[in-house]
């Protein structure tokens, strides 16, 4: 978005670990692999406050394969799949 | 001049509070049954305003958007739109949000202004919100959204004033002209956007705390602990699983003894004969084996809304996710999945709180494959007849290590068949990624709870007390004509269609090694499974049913091989021998097609590995 978020180092909310707190940059349905079609992903994901610009912290990690995640979305607490977090780009 | 019905609907997120908004208004004057053709339970319920204006509400299914990516999704969005076939048009929206989260509900409040529908905003669970340090600027927020708002406290007596007053101003004030409709499924950018314009209005009217709920963090610091969580979670089912087993049976047996005593009261007072038969062995016998299930079901139920309503249920579904999804299954289907070793009754049931259609209904098809109840006194007067009594590897107890067999065996082949569902028969569902808010936790409120037992307590004595009560007294008939000759010397069930249709049957059942005596018990143990070992007894002419079952035993011991014995056993793990289930199915699935489904795979599934036990037990000499 604007020049000092791509100084910063971008990563999928999918590869963070318990504790990451940081603001959503950007979805890019597409690269995530989830079953869903991309559209459907990114709909989804905007419908539960993954918007670009949010701040978002990792509050839980699920006990198998450290999956799924509880992620703190401005004010309420999203559950879901690594693998679909890895649409949402964070700082 | 008695004013018309005035319409209301309820749309929400989930964890809106919706459901508790409508118990507040409606009370027990509810209905609950299921939309025409679908899995989609509907909820109506009425009440009356302080002006006497009569008024139905239903509680829509909780949503984000009015995309429609459900079943449940596309009644909302139908009925908010007015299109669902069959229903009135409601008269007023009432758009309900969880004060203390406004930024979903304001984004689906504004797709919902373009259905140009009259529309009102309910802030509720604002006692919630203001002791959180949440303040909103009602009147604010009324300009800025242009439509009504009022706040709520469904939990407290008269938390809803505000709104009965607002329902009858509007209902006064003469309809402003039907409103076109606008709405379209929005696209991302229009998603996006309109999130947006619900961030910048909560911004202008609503002041948020900077920390979030303490109370939710500490209790969620252990309960979605790796470790601790999973901890919490077996605690809890195993609270459940005692109070299903421990707790209802006592209740069961009253019951069931109850409606024995009534059925011999009957007996002893009617002269002999078809009526007497009918009432005994028919009806009462039918109407006690529905209303036997009753306090399991009761308590199923208390747990589970217990659960739902203090915010565990998606933690469990958080914590069980990765572990069921391995087999297909989604996070949500491990308490119905679970209730079911109780009873595969309540446990399909239960699957209401798995919302995509696709999961639910492999759950509801699955389900009845786990160790019910009524298994285990088939399964004890087997064991306990064939197999003998002694340890294994010093330690073990053989006849517990079969026990458990049959348990895992089920266990296996649920998972299994979940597998084979998703991959070959439900492919072009599209599948529900699990993507769940997790609610703050708040304090059950026992009237909310009271009401949610109270319909589904009626709604199963009702839907499926009619199904299962005729499927009962067919199977009685079967048994019971044509009656036996004057002067007959074999038992009374020797003459019926039923030991006709066990003869006809043996040669097919006879790779199973099961004789026709076997054949005719299965037939009444389809009302429910322990019923067969009675009618082992009247078969092989042992007076005094289920009482008797340790006479049975020996008798069973000398008449039958262990390969048979054993071929038996593996028969009941997947046998699809119980009505009461196929009517359960039937009823949630809204048709005739998935209870056969269950039937006939069941039913293969049991043929199939009835004949393998029996021809491998056969071949090495236990036959």
């Amino acid at each position: 978005m604007t020049d000092a978020n791509d100084t910063q180092q971008q990563f999928p909310l999918g590869l963070a670990s318990r504790g990451f707190a940081g603001v959503i940059h950007r979805i890019a349905a597409a690269d995530a692999g989830s079953a869903l079609p991309d559209v459907e992903l990114e709909s989804r994901l905007i419908e539960m406050g993954f918007v670009e610009g949010a701040q978002v912290e990792v509050l839980h990690e699920g006990a198998v394969g450290r999956d799924p995640i509880a992620v703190r979305v401005q004010n309420i607490t999203v559950a879901l799949r690594r693998r679909e977090a890895m649409a949402v780009i964070v700082v | 001049m008695e004013a018309p019905l005035m319409n209301l609907a309820l749309v929400g997120t989930p964890n809106s509070g919706k459901t508790s908004l409508f118990n507040a208004l409606t009370g027990s004057r509810q209905k609950v049954a299921n939309y025409p053709g679908v899995t989609v339970e509907r909820k109506q319920g009425f009440f009356v305003t302080p002006t006497g204006r009569q008024v139905s509400v239903v509680d829509l299914p909780g949503t984000y958007s009015l995309r429609g990516r459900s079943p449940d999704e596309e009644i909302t969005r139908d009925m908010v739109l007015g299109r669902a076939p069959g229903e009135v048009p409601p008269d007023l929206v009432l758009c309900v949000a969880d004060s203390t989260n406004l930024r979903l509900t304001i984004r689906l409040l504004l797709e919902l202004k373009n259905t140009g529908r009259p529309l009102a905003l309910v802030l509720n669970m604002f006692d919630i919100a203001t002791r959180r340090g949440v303040s909103v600027d009602v009147p604010k927020l009324s300009e800025a959204l242009g439509i009504p708002v009022v706040t709520s406290i469904a939990v407290r007596k008269g938390g809803t004033a505000d709104l009965l007053k607002l329902t009858d101003e509007i209902a006064a004030k003469e309809a402003a002209p039907p409103q076109p409709n606008q709405w379209q499924p929005l696209t991302v950018a229009q998603l996006r956007a309109t999130q947006r314009e619900a961030d910048r209005i909560i911004a202008s009217a609503v002041s948020l705390p900077t920390r979030p709920d303490t109370w939710t963090a500490r209790i969620d610091a252990v309960v979605l602990h790796p470790v601790w969580g999973l901890l919490v979670l077996a605690l809890i089912l195993f609270v459940m699983f005692q109070a299903v087993f421990a707790w209802a049976s006592p209740v069961m047996e009253l019951l069931s003894s109850s409606f024995g005593a009534l059925g011999q009261f009957i007996h002893d007072t009617l002269p002999d004969g078809l009526f007497q038969s009918f009432l005994q062995n028919g009806l009462i016998a039918g109407v006690g084996s529905v209303v036997v299930f009753l306090p399991q079901i009761i308590l199923i139920f208390l747990f589970i809304l217990l659960l739902e309503d203090f915010g565990y249920m998606a933690r469990a579904a958080f914590l069980m996710d990765r572990i069921m999804g391995g087999a297909g299954l989604h996070g949500r289907a491990f308490i119905p999945l679970l209730s079911s070793f109780a009873c595969a009754i309540p446990g399909i049931m239960a699957t209401r709180v798995i919302d995509n259609r696709r999961d639910r209904l492999t759950t509801i098809l699955i389900a009845p494959l786990m160790t019910c109840s009524a298994r285990i006194p088939v399964y004890t007067l087997i064991i306990s007849a064939f197999i003998p009594d002694q340890k294994v590897w010093g330690f073990i107890n053989l006849q517990g290590l079969v026990m458990f067999g049959l348990y895992a065996a089920g266990i296996a082949s649920a998972l299994g068949m979940s597998f084979l569902i998703k991959f070959f028969m439900l492919r072009d569902y599209q599948p529900a990624p699990f993507m769940l808010e997790l609610p703050d936790y708040k304090l059950p409120r026992l009237r909310s709870i009271a009401i949610g037992i109270y319909t589904r307590a009626l709604m199963f004595l009702q839907r499926a007390g009619t199904t299962i009560l005729s499927m009962m007294v067919l199977i009685w008939f079967l048994a019971s004509f044509p009656q036996a000759p004057a002067g007959a010397t074999e038992p009374a069930i020797d003459y019926s269609i039923a030991a006709w249709l066990g003869k006809t049957l043996e040669p097919l059942l006879a790779p199973l090694g099961f004789n026709w005596q076997i054949a005719v018990a299965l037939i009444p143990g389809m009302a429910a499974r322990e019923v067969a070992v009675g009618a082992l007894g009247t078969v092989y002419s042992i007076e005094g049913g289920k009482e008797a079952a340790e006479q049975i035993g020996q008798m069973l011991a000398t008449k039958w091989s262990l390969a048979t014995a054993l071929s038996l056993l593996v028969w009941y793990i997947f046998a699809p021998q119980c009505a009461s289930t196929l009517a359960v199915i039937r009823r949630e699935t809204g048709g005739w097609r998935w209870m056969w489904a269950t039937f006939f795979y069941m039913l293969t599934l049991a043929y199939l590995a009835s004949l393998v036990t029996y021809q491998i037990a056969f071949a090495l000499g236990a036959g």
